[in-house]
């Protein structure tokens, strides 16, 4: 099929970006949109114009590292999908695609489609952990873990910090990236003593780092790849209250 | 039959692996308590890098941390937690026995050098099976969600090449959970203030200062910025190089590079040629194909290989009775049928192909058929233990695995050779340390399933923080600036580099060279070998390299975020390493777990290991030509045969 792609293009953090039209005149429909993407860059760095810049690392949508906006929406069309695995046959002949990077007060442009989101990594610094030192862990078996409590912790622990969470929100509030970690330790039996001032450390990261607030508008669970539902922020608020009770 | 002098010299053997003497089972135990120790203040005053922050390095940056050295840990994803150890799918292997189904540390030792087709060292992978309860422990402790039964304990699976079940999993991503637990173990540490985490930056060259390693060169990604960290050690846990097949199940970034430079500035790399073909991946769809996808192994526990009897049967495989069919794993190794070792496995699946048997498009394909399973357990419990992979092969190939069988195919998986490391996991440069993939260690010629994420973990709790001590404690090394000469010299050679990469200015892009050099690796090296095709591939390599250093082209400059520049350092790196693989190949000249040669096979076309002369790791000397040191292995608890899984 042929496509246009409009792409976002940005030199540096600094620079002013524009939309840039592409033509592509042969995409098949098993292609990944990332292999679009190559396909473009290949044009593009035989014709001696810079290619487009783009995080991606494992292709499997599970490293998080792809993340755009594809046509307004982030990953794009396809739900519970990151963009590595979106293929092409979801798209028609003679389409016109928008491909733009996340857009986040947080997530500051790098360049062309590349964002920063070093911010995700200081919210999990201020707690999203269970300390345990190598070496101190009593035998695996010593505490069974009822399987719900297993499973929804699993449920939880799936996201896969790509941002599109943000991304997608009004606010661009990191709420469901951070109540899904807060959720994952807070179901365990290992992640009770520091639940309390586990949720407040990391609200508070997650406020310093510019991150907007949850007016529950819900749109990051919809584009989110992996399903992390809106209940994770639920157990996140009754986390705090509990450290507001308990005082921290 | 290659003789040195031809592609390679040899040099003298390797005498001494550095591991204790005495009974096996207490090797460990007498390590580490003779080992020297650093104490707590003075390790403070130490620093380590570690170069990568898959689940060997962040598990051994977050440890050494909390021992107390300073530690500065580098990647080059923009965060720690992307490291390709995230991709793992299938499991984790220990020895806890809690099946009581016969497993035993002395089992795991066991199946893992059988696995390894009797290429592998005794000492080590003993302490491999040893540690590797503890990994379990270490994991639960911190929150990694395990599958579990309903009683609340933990679940197991099988995997290849093992009669019990020893696999502990989370779902179909283990990786991600496993590495999940170390990237929160690291950053505990960033924020305690013992590491600094360095993301989207690469390390281009090793700094080695009166034969100690001390110090790496490192470019940032974002700014092209090149600046030197200096060190008392430097760990590399940078991973494998399956990319140099440019397809393969690896992360896009996977490479060589810091591997590679370090072995120029004198490490040793022993059995480059060692590659592991896994015989579950997505079939290639096109040419556009920029990476393969692995179906996990523990599909085998339920899912049944066949292809139809007879050659040019094109029928839809609904259409194909049962009697037509050839489950010809289950028909080749009954005691083991679909989970034997992933090199048999893949060699198999071949065979049939070659037969003219494949299936789907070119014929270069088989089933992996769940009808039998779906009946048998009902299709909530096979979504239970499969459903994220069957999501992802329908996203894939637009295919319904409960309706129609998988379409599978071996692919590069992972490279069991390395740099060479000895008991205590240091190179042959002291004060450099590998651990993970990257060195050569405990698989031998053949990884066992599930062992892989076993072994980077075991590094990187337990033996590399251990063993690291003892360097350490001779420590703090001579203060070193950026203006020593070995030092200058080191970072101008990168700039120098870069510089040339970006001059040449000519007409073909990196993806295109790397796609051709990948075509010939897989040609010649992939899973057969013979002399002609490797003495072959070794021409073809050498005159594809010239052309890409006279014919490359990399847009843009080397002072902001250039990703063709960054892939052109590490396919010209890709480029030396595939010439060793193939001498590497060549010198081998026998059949030995991944490594089929076709002049050394049983008469029934099985890997025939050559134990008299080949019964040796083959460490390589960076030099022109490359030096052969051999590190002969003895075995005294184990008695090579030939594997047998039938
Ligand atoms: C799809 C897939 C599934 C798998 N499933 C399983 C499984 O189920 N069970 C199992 O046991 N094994 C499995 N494996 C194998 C296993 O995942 C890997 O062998 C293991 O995770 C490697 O870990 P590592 O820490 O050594 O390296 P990696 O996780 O590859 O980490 C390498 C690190 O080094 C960094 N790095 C590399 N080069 C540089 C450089 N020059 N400068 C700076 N940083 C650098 C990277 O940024 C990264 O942080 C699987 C592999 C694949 C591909
Ligand atoms: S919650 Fe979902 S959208 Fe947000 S970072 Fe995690 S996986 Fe991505
Ligand atoms: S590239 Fe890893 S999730 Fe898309």
């Amino acid at each position: 099929m042929k496509l246009t792609l409009r792409i976002w293009r940005q030199s540096d953090r600094e620079a002013r970006g524009k939309m840039v039209s592409y033509k592509l005149d042969d995409v098949s429909a098993d292609m990944s949109f990332l292999e679009v993407l190559d396909v473009l860059n290949e044009q593009l760095t035989t014709a001696g114009e810079e290619p487009v810049a783009f995080d991606h690392d494992c292709r499997e949508g599970i490293c998080g590292a792809c993340g755009m906006v594809i046509n307004g929406v982030a990953h794009g069309p396809q739900k519970l999908t990151t963009a590595c695995q979106l293929h092409m046959r979801h798209f028609k002949d003679g389409d016109t695609i928008d491909v733009e990077p996340w857009r986040a007060r947080a997530f500051p442009v790098v360049k062309d489609l590349v964002v920063d989101r070093g911010a995700f990594d200081k919210i999990i610094q201020a707690g999203g952990y269970i300390s345990a030192p190598t070496g101190s862990a009593p035998d695996a078996h010593a505490t069974p873990v009822p399987k719900p409590a297993a499973d929804a912790a699993f449920e939880a622990a799936a996201c896969i910090g790509c941002g599109a969470c943000v991304a997608a929100c009004p606010n661009g509030s990191a709420m469901l990236f951070t109540a899904a970690k807060v959720a994952h330790l807070g179901a365990l039996p290992q992640g009770q003593p520091e639940r309390a001032s586990r949720a407040a450390a990391m609200l508070h990261a997650h406020d310093e780092a510019d991150f907007g607030g949850c007016t529950n508008a819900g749109e990051c669970t919809a584009v989110c790849p992996k399903g992390i539902p809106l209940t994770v922020i639920g157990s996140l608020n009754h986390d705090i209250l509990g450290s507001t009770i308990r005082g921290r | 039959m290659t003789y040195p002098g031809e592609f390679f010299v040899d040099g003298d053997p390797i005498a001494d692996t550095k591991a204790p003497d005495g009974p096996l089972a207490e090797r460990w135990t007498k390590r580490r308590s003779t080992g020297r120790l650093v104490n707590p203040a003075n390790r403070r005053r130490l620093d380590v890098i570690v170069v990568g922050s898959g689940l060997a390095g962040g598990s051994a940056a977050a440890t050494l941390g909390e021992l107390g050295y300073r530690v500065r840990c580098y990647c080059y994803q923009d965060s720690p937690r992307r490291a390709h150890s995230i991709a793992a799918q299938g499991g984790i292997n220990a020895a806890k026995n809690y099946r009581n189904d016969g497993d035993s540390v002395e089992r795991l030792f066991h199946d893992t050098i059988k696995g390894g087709d009797f290429r592998s060292r005794e000492s080590n992978v003993y302490r491999l099976a040893e540690v590797s309860v503890e990994i379990i422990d270490q994991c639960v402790a911190q929150g990694v969600p395990f599958a579990r039964e309903y009683g609340g304990l933990l679940d197991t699976r099988s995997f290849g090449g093992a009669q019990v079940s020893r696999t502990f999993y989370a779902r179909g991503q283990t990786g991600q959970q496993l590495l999940l637990g170390a990237y929160q173990a690291l950053e505990r540490q960033v924020n305690a203030g013992t590491v600094q985490m360095h993301t989207r930056h690469e390390m281009l060259d090793l700094i080695v200062v009166d034969g100690r390693a001390r110090g790496i060169v490192v470019r940032d990604l974002e700014t092209g910025a090149v600046t030197v960290d200096l060190a008392d050690a430097v760990v590399l846990a940078s991973g494998g190089y399956g990319n140099v097949f440019h397809l393969s199940t690896n992360a896009k970034g996977c490479n060589v590079t810091a591997s590679w430079r370090a072995h120029r500035k004198g490490a040793l790399f022993a059995n480059p040629a060692f590659t592991q073909i896994h015989p579950t991946c997505i079939p290639v769809s096109g040419d556009h194909q920029s990476k393969l996808t692995l179906m996990s192994e523990s599909l085998r526990n339920d899912g049944r290989v066949w292809v139809p009897s007879s050659a040019g049967d094109t029928r839809s495989p609904a259409d194909i009775p049962e009697d037509e069919r050839d489950y010809f794993l289950e028909r080749r190794y009954p005691a083991y049928g679909n989970l034997v070792p992933r090199d048999i496995a893949s060699r198999a699946t071949k065979a049939v192909c070659d037969d003219g048997r494949g299936v789907g498009p070119g014929g270069r394909g088989v089933y992996l058929d769940f009808a039998d399973a779906l009946q048998r357990l009902g299709r909530p419990a096979i979504e239970e233990r499969y459903g994220n992979l069957f999501e992802m092969y329908e996203r894939i190939t637009g295919d319904d695995p409960y309706v129609t069988p998988m379409r599978i195919y071996p692919a590069v998986h992972y490279t069991m050779g390395g740099l060479w490391v000895d008991y205590d996991l240091s190179s042959t440069i002291p004060g450099l340390f590998v651990i993970g993939e990257a060195n050569f260690s405990d698989h031998g010629a053949n990884r066992l399933g599930a062992s892989a994420l076993m072994q980077g973990l075991a590094d990187g709790y337990f033996v590399l923080p251990n063993t690291i001590g003892a360097y350490l404690a001779d420590g703090p090394f001579q203060k070193l600036t950026p203006k020593h000469p070995d030092v200058a010299a080191a970072r101008s050679g990168v700039t120098d580099r870069v510089q040339k990469l970006l001059s040449i200015d000519g007409d073909r892009s990196v993806d295109s060279f790397h796609r051709e050099l990948g075509k010939i690796m897989w040609e010649y090296c992939g899973m057969e070998r013979t002399d002609a095709g490797l003495r072959k591939a070794i021409e073809l390599i050498r005159s594809l390299r010239d052309e890409f250093w006279t014919r490359v082209k990399v847009p843009g400059t080397g002072a902001e975020l250039n990703q063709s520049l960054e892939r052109a350092g590490r396919v010209a790196d890709f480029f030396e390493l595939a010439e060793l693989m193939c001498i590497d190949a060549l010198h081998r000249g026998e059949s030995c777990g991944g490594h089929f040669r076709a002049e050394s096979q049983t008469p029934d076309g099985e890997a025939m290991r050559q134990d008299d002369e080949f019964s040796y790791v083959a460490a390589w000397e960076f030099a022109s030509p490359p030096v052969l040191h051999k590190e002969h292995l003895t075995f005294e608890y184990e008695t090579p045969s030939q594997r047998s899984y039938s």
